[in-house]
């Protein structure tokens, strides 16, 4: 077996470290799967007085593809069923599902499709789409940065800042944020 | 004509008299507002409500210690001498009894958000953060304090209901001054007893 062999079968077993020059999206083309395991779609809302509201879904799920010739060409679409919401808290969770926010009874999934990928970097790239939930549709932007790729498996961490007032959700505003700081981890299975 | 701000040996002063409507107006719609609130099935509106519910207790508490402190400095008027001795003994009893709940009511109210585990700020009007009471945070100390809030409440409406008969019996059936004196100082021009 010749060393760089070696070093291939190293590089492939190794869980990949977060410094760029160790993947690129070029080499994740692909279809994936994003499922609940190992992932996490987390949101927090700051507070006037300082502190913070903070939760996350527990479930979801969509698919990433990524094209490997033209990155720019990629898609991703998620859904999220915010029944799943959980913020610790039972009394805030009941609240959350209610009909002051997501109303969960009437509209079970709130949707993320990419209408746009623009590559940033190796492993960075910026996702435009359009959100939908509780009947509103907007569009928003995500940025992405892939963290990982190994045995046909992509970790990608995604951040993004929410308007919830354009989805009928302003309920507590000004006193919670109407801004929500949204913290993923998706990872995707290949298939 | 200058007009009465101060209370007389015999007769209550504009400032006594406003304080004592707007916080009965308050502390009456208070009452109302709280039962409401609870009791609405639209979370969001519920939610909308607590907010004002909050608002409008700090503005209370607020013109309460302005009101208390009016009173300490301030004569208190006697009552006229057809006021028959149970009444004159029954009256201050009551009157302080109500400056009691008008005051531990809204604090009661300020310890129950402070120890919530929602922890939800407290922003009267939306004007600015109201820090909260130093009460440790606890489903058990949210309980007792729901509790309290809503009993001292009931207490106090049913102090001010005793108190309203009282003072509509002097308007109606005993047709003295005494509740024309929560009305109106006497004006220089027409001087009344
Ligand atoms: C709309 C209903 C009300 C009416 C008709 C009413 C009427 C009166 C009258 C006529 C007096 C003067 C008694 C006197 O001359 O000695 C008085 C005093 C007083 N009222 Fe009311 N009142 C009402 C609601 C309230 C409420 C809801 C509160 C409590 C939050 C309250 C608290 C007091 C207090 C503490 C005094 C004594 C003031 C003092 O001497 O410093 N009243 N009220």
């Amino acid at each position: 077996m010749s060393v760089r062999m070696l070093a291939l079968l190293a590089a492939l077993s190794l869980p990949v470290s977060t410094a760029s020059a160790d993947v690129s999206l070029g080499d994740a083309a692909g279809r994936y799967s994003i499922g609940t395991g190992g992932s996490s779609i987390r949101f927090s809302i700051a507070k006037l007085g300082g502190g913070g509201l903070s939760g996350a879904f527990g479930r979801f799920s969509g698919t990433i593809r990524i094209d490997g010739a033209d990155v720019g060409r990629s898609s991703v679409e998620i859904t999220i069923f915010p029944d799943s919401v959980g913020t610790g808290q039972g009394r805030i969770d009941a609240f959350l599902r209610s009909d002051a926010v997501f109303d969960s009874a009437n509209a079970p999934q709130i949707v993320f499709r990419s209408t746009s990928v623009k590559r940033t970097g190796d492993t960075t790239a910026v996702i435009a789409g359009r959100l939908t939930a509780r009947g509103k549709s907007s569009p928003e932007v995500f940025t992405a940065r892939l963290d990982s790729l190994k045995r046909g498996t992509v970790a990608f961490h995604v951040t993004g800042k929410v308007l919830r007032s354009r989805y009928g959700m302003d309920v507590g505003t000004p006193i919670y944020s109407n801004v929500v700081d949204f913290d993923m981890t998706l990872i995707g299975r290949r298939g | 004509m200058a007009l009465l701000f101060r209370n007389t040996p015999t007769h209550y002063g504009w400032i006594a008299i406003l304080l004592h409507w707007l916080i009965a107006v308050l502390f009456i719609g208070q009452f109302a507002l709280g039962l409401a609130m609870v009791r609405i099935s639209s979370q969001r509106t519920a939610f909308e409500l607590i907010q004002w519910h909050k608002s409008f207790g700090f503005l209370l508490l607020g013109l309460v210690l302005v009101r208390i402190g009016w009173r300490l400095g301030n004569v208190r008027p006697t009552l006229p001498e057809t006021v028959a001795p149970l009444e004159r003994r029954a009256a201050p009893l009551v009157h302080a009894l109500l400056y009691v709940v008008q005051l531990i009511v809204p604090l009661s109210g300020w310890a129950l958000v402070s120890v919530s585990v929602l922890e939800v700020p407290s922003v009267p009007f939306d004007l600015f953060v109201m820090p909260n009471l130093p009460l440790g945070a606890s489903d058990a100390a949210e309980a007792f304090w729901s509790v309290a809030h809503e009993w001292l409440a009931w207490v106090g409406i049913a102090l001010a209901a005793l108190h309203i008969l009282a003072a509509l019996r002097h308007r109606f059936l005993l047709r003295d001054s005494v509740f024309q004196r929560m009305i109106a100082p006497p004006s220089g021009d027409e001087p009344r007893e």
